[in-house]
């Protein structure tokens, strides 16, 4: 106790009391205010930095180390796309990208295919924080969007109109999928999560045009989904259904199936029948 | 062991029946008729039942149809759908549509019936179009039969417009759509298109006729057409009789085989039940057409995988693959990118049938009556014809499925389509000269067997060293089976193109060009003879010494595989 009794009087020590009360209260500040409400308000800046740790590591040789995209050059001058900047593009694209595994790509491919997704949910969360950070863009749906179940027949028919008018020319009446020109295609929409539907509409990834608010409300993004899962979940009222890919698959039954049963019955018959020795 | 045999009008059935039935004959002379046909022979074979699968998947068409016509309403009048498939209550849609639907979910049985009738549709036209490639490929359209293979088509043809109607009437999505391609093939032809569509359609597409015309064409036009084709095409071939395999005691004068009475009759009759079982298994476990998940037509939706039936596929394939090409002229579109594929592609396939007997008929210039089928192998360039067929017929069926096959099996679609465009023309060619290749080496094969006989797994070792293998002869009724009907080639003479006073001959160029067809057709790739009856006399002195091979070889002998098992058919 010596030593601070005796070094109390030192020049620098007033200094010091001072940093240290500006430190005290600047802490408790920023522990105990309330903050600011801002469109990041979910995303602690930990997780913003966590976001940003996994994105420079996984992400940033294609997409940019600022998200800002790279851009080739081909031989013949035209500009390309190495990967597409993502400042802007908000948390929901992030969080269908990355929680479908489509992101990070395999390989480069015309589409990026949906496979087992490569982070946990947490680390989705973190990635989609930190790119959410950079610019404001289409937030993760509430919750209460995502309740499907408590579309009611009314929605439900709703639902289909608008599902037949805007995604069954790519996605098929059942969400089957489909194909589209150069090797792309329309994923099937069998067991995609709710959220994930939501995000799809809502960014236009890949292929798909973009369905923003104010073309289809949120309501009736919800009222999609109800009849999406729906049909997909409700059980194949005429039997084995081949896919619900259309009449190329009723073709392949009728074909194989009838038709090769009955030929199959009629060597039966022409061999089993009367015959002038027996064998 | 004998049997004691007892007239029938003496049993006691027969005392029995004796009144009745000697009442409808003294009305009806059905003796006379009955004594003659019933009694009447049909040759034996598994591919004659193909056409039967067709004639009996008809029946249940009529038997499903006449129940879905109690419950089917072709209105094109709107409502409210209000029955139990809930993804759909309450939407607007047409009367037509939701008498489907209710056929479909509150009609007992409703859906069971509508997936029996589809499915059947399916076999009808499947099974018409096997039998039909049987006639061709064993030759059995030759003369007398002409008119029936034509009176064929004309069923095919009918039973495709039966079908493409019957799947325009659930006025859903997929059925507008199919419809919605009907039209613009229709708008297509030049000049006319837009007023015949105008006048199918009652106004502007869809209009609100369509359905109830469709209605009468699916239920009374084509139904009253095809039976009475059917019955043309079955008394041909009573009168014409059934052409058979050739085989011993068959003859191009003969049939060899039993009576309808009572083998037929119970053979047919029990397939009936089989192909009425089998079309009843298929609709009571495989999904056709569910018509509720595509939702009611509207012109401003599609869905993906839309596709017509099978049946229609190669002519959407055609529609798919064709490059663009529209021309305006005269103030008036030629869609020839439509017309061409749409309707002239189903027009050669059908005039080629059609014309294909009558083609042969000049090449070969054969006045022959032919009762004796030919083995597809002993027409090489026939077979090679209809394989090449087969082949177009197929790479664009292919086409009609492009964005299925580029979805399942992560294709890409744009490549099909170039693949197609070039396969069309360059696979059929390749097709026909493998196939002849292959019928004249499995000629060659029988020739082979003929000369030489079959291998019998018996190996000698003669007194130098040397070894040989023993043959046997084939029996004698399979040679007789393998040569009987096969043709000697035609000699063919090169035509005369100046007459005896050393002018040009009139009609000679028809005359060079007949010379250049025959020589294709006999002579396009190599020619084998059957053997003669020397080389078979030589053949027989040759193998003589199989008789004493050490285990009997049985009548039905016929050779030994790989592994010295003899073969067994």
């Amino acid at each position: 106790m010596r030593t601070l009794s005796t070094r109390r009087r030192h020049p620098l020590a007033g200094l010091l009391v001072l940093a240290v009360g500006l430190l005290i209260t600047g802490g408790l500040y920023a522990a105990v205010a309330p903050k600011a409400a801002t469109a990041e308000e979910t995303a602690s800046t930990s997780d913003i930095e966590a976001g940003r740790q996994l994105f420079l590591v996984g992400c940033a040789s294609c997409h940019g180390v600022n998200a800002q995209g790279v851009v080739t050059e081909a031989a013949d001058g035209s500009a390309g796309n190495y990967g597409p900047p993502l400042i802007g593009v908000g948390a929901a694209a992030v969080d269908f990208q990355v929680g479908t595994g489509r992101m990070p790509m395999a390989q480069t491919a015309p589409q990026a295919p949906r496979k087992a997704d490569e982070y946990t949910e947490e680390e989705t969360a973190q990635l989609a924080a930190y790119i959410a950070s950079l610019a404001p863009g289409p937030q993760i749906p509430e919750e209460r969007y995502l309740d499907w179940e408590s579309v009611d027949e009314e929605g439900l028919a709703e639902g289909g109109e608008f599902f037949r008018t805007n995604c069954t020319a790519c996605h098929n009446s059942v969400g089957a999928g489909g194909a589209l020109p150069n090797g792309r295609y329309a994923p099937s929409l069998d067991g995609v999560e709710a959220k994930h539907i939501y995000e799809a509409m809502q960014t236009g990834p890949q292929q798909m045009p973009v369905f923003s608010d104010d073309v289809i409300t949120p309501e009736e993004k919800l009222k999609v989904i109800a009849y999406i899962k729906t049909i997909s979940e409700q059980p194949n009222y005429g039997g084995v259904s081949g896919g619900s890919l259309g009449p190329v698959v009723d073709g392949v039954w009728a074909w194989l199936v009838a038709l090769g049963s009955l030929v199959g019955f009629a060597i039966w018959i022409g061999w089993h029948g009367t015959r002038t020795k027996k064998r | 062991m004998s049997q004691t045999y007892t007239p029938v009008e003496q049993t006691s059935t027969g005392k029995k029946l004796a009144g009745p039935v000697g009442w409808l004959d003294d009305r009806l002379g059905l003796a006379g008729a009955g004594k003659k046909n019933l009694r009447k022979v049909f040759p034996e074979h598994w591919s004659f039942m193909l056409g039967e699968v067709a004639l009996w998947s008809f029946v249940v068409l009529l038997i499903t149809g006449v129940f879905l016509t109690l419950w089917f309403d072709p209105s094109m009048a709107e409502t409210t759908y209000t029955g139990s498939y809930r993804p759909l209550n309450g939407v607007e849609m047409s009367v037509a549509y939701a008498s489907s639907l209710d056929i479909s979910f509150d009609i007992r049985g409703g859906l069971l019936l509508r997936q029996m009738h589809h499915w059947a549709a399916h076999l009808f036209i499947a099974a018409m179009m096997v039998h039909m490639l049987r006639v061709f490929f064993t030759g059995a359209y030759r003369k007398p039969r002409e008119l029936n293979w034509l009176i064929g088509l004309g069923l095919l043809m009918l039973g495709i417009l039966a079908g493409f109607s019957g799947y325009s009437l659930p006025d859903d999505l997929l059925s507008g759509t199919g419809l919605r391609i009907a039209d613009g093939m229709i708008k297509s032809i030049p000049l006319i298109g837009t007023h015949v569509s105008f006048f199918l359609f009652g106004g502007e597409f869809p209009g609100d006729q369509i359905i109830g015309r469709l209605y009468m064409v699916h239920i009374l036009l084509i139904p009253a057409l095809l039976l009475g084709l059917i019955a043309a095409h079955m008394l041909l071939l009573v009168y014409h009789k059934h052409t058979q395999w050739p085989g011993p005691g068959r003859t191009n004068e003969n049939v060899v085989g039993y009576p309808a009475l009572p083998v037929y009759i119970a053979k047919a009759g029990g397939f009936f039940f089989i192909v009425f079982g089998v079309i009843a298994v298929m609709a009571a476990t495989f999904t056709v057409n569910g018509v509720w998940i595509y939702g009611p037509y509207n012109p401003a939706e599609v869905t993906a995988g839309s596709q017509p039936d099978w049946y229609m596929g190669f002519a959407e394939g055609a529609l798919r693959i064709f490059p663009p090409l529209e021309w305006s002229w005269f103030g008036s579109t030629w869609a020839m990118s439509v017309f061409i594929p749409g309707l002239g592609f189903l027009g050669l396939l059908f005039v080629a049938l059609g014309a294909w007997p009558f083609i042969e008929r000049a090449i070969t210039r054969d006045q022959r009556e032919h009762h004796l089928l030919e083995r597809p192998r002993n027409a090489p360039t026939r077979t090679g014809l209809g394989v090449a067929g087969m082949t177009w017929f197929g790479l664009l069926w292919i086409g009609g499925g492009n964005d299925v096959i580029a979805l399942k099996f992560g294709l890409d679609l744009n490549a099909i389509t170039w693949f197609l465009r070039v396969g069309i023309f360059v696979g059929p060619v390749v097709a026909f000269l493998i196939t002849r290749r292959i019928c004249i080496s499995l000629q060659r094969k029988d020739n082979e067997v003929l000369t030489h006989g079959y291998e019998t797994g018996v190996i000698d070792r003669s007194p130098d060293g040397g070894y040989s293998e023993r043959h046997a002869a084939m029996p004698l009724a399979k040679q007789y089976a393998l040569t009987a009907a096969k043709e000697r080639p035609k000699q063919i003479e090169a035509p005369e193109l100046v007459d005896e006073n050393g002018v040009d001959a009139p009609r000679s160029r028809r005359e060079r060009l007949r010379h250049r067809l025959r020589r294709f057709y006999y002579y396009g790739a190599a020619v084998v003879d059957k053997p003669t009856a020397e080389d078979m006399a030589h053949a027989e002195e040759h193998l003589r010494g199989s008789n004493e091979h050490p285990v009997e070889l049985g009548e039905d002998f016929q050779g030994v595989s790989e592994t010295g098992v003899p073969r067994v058919h």
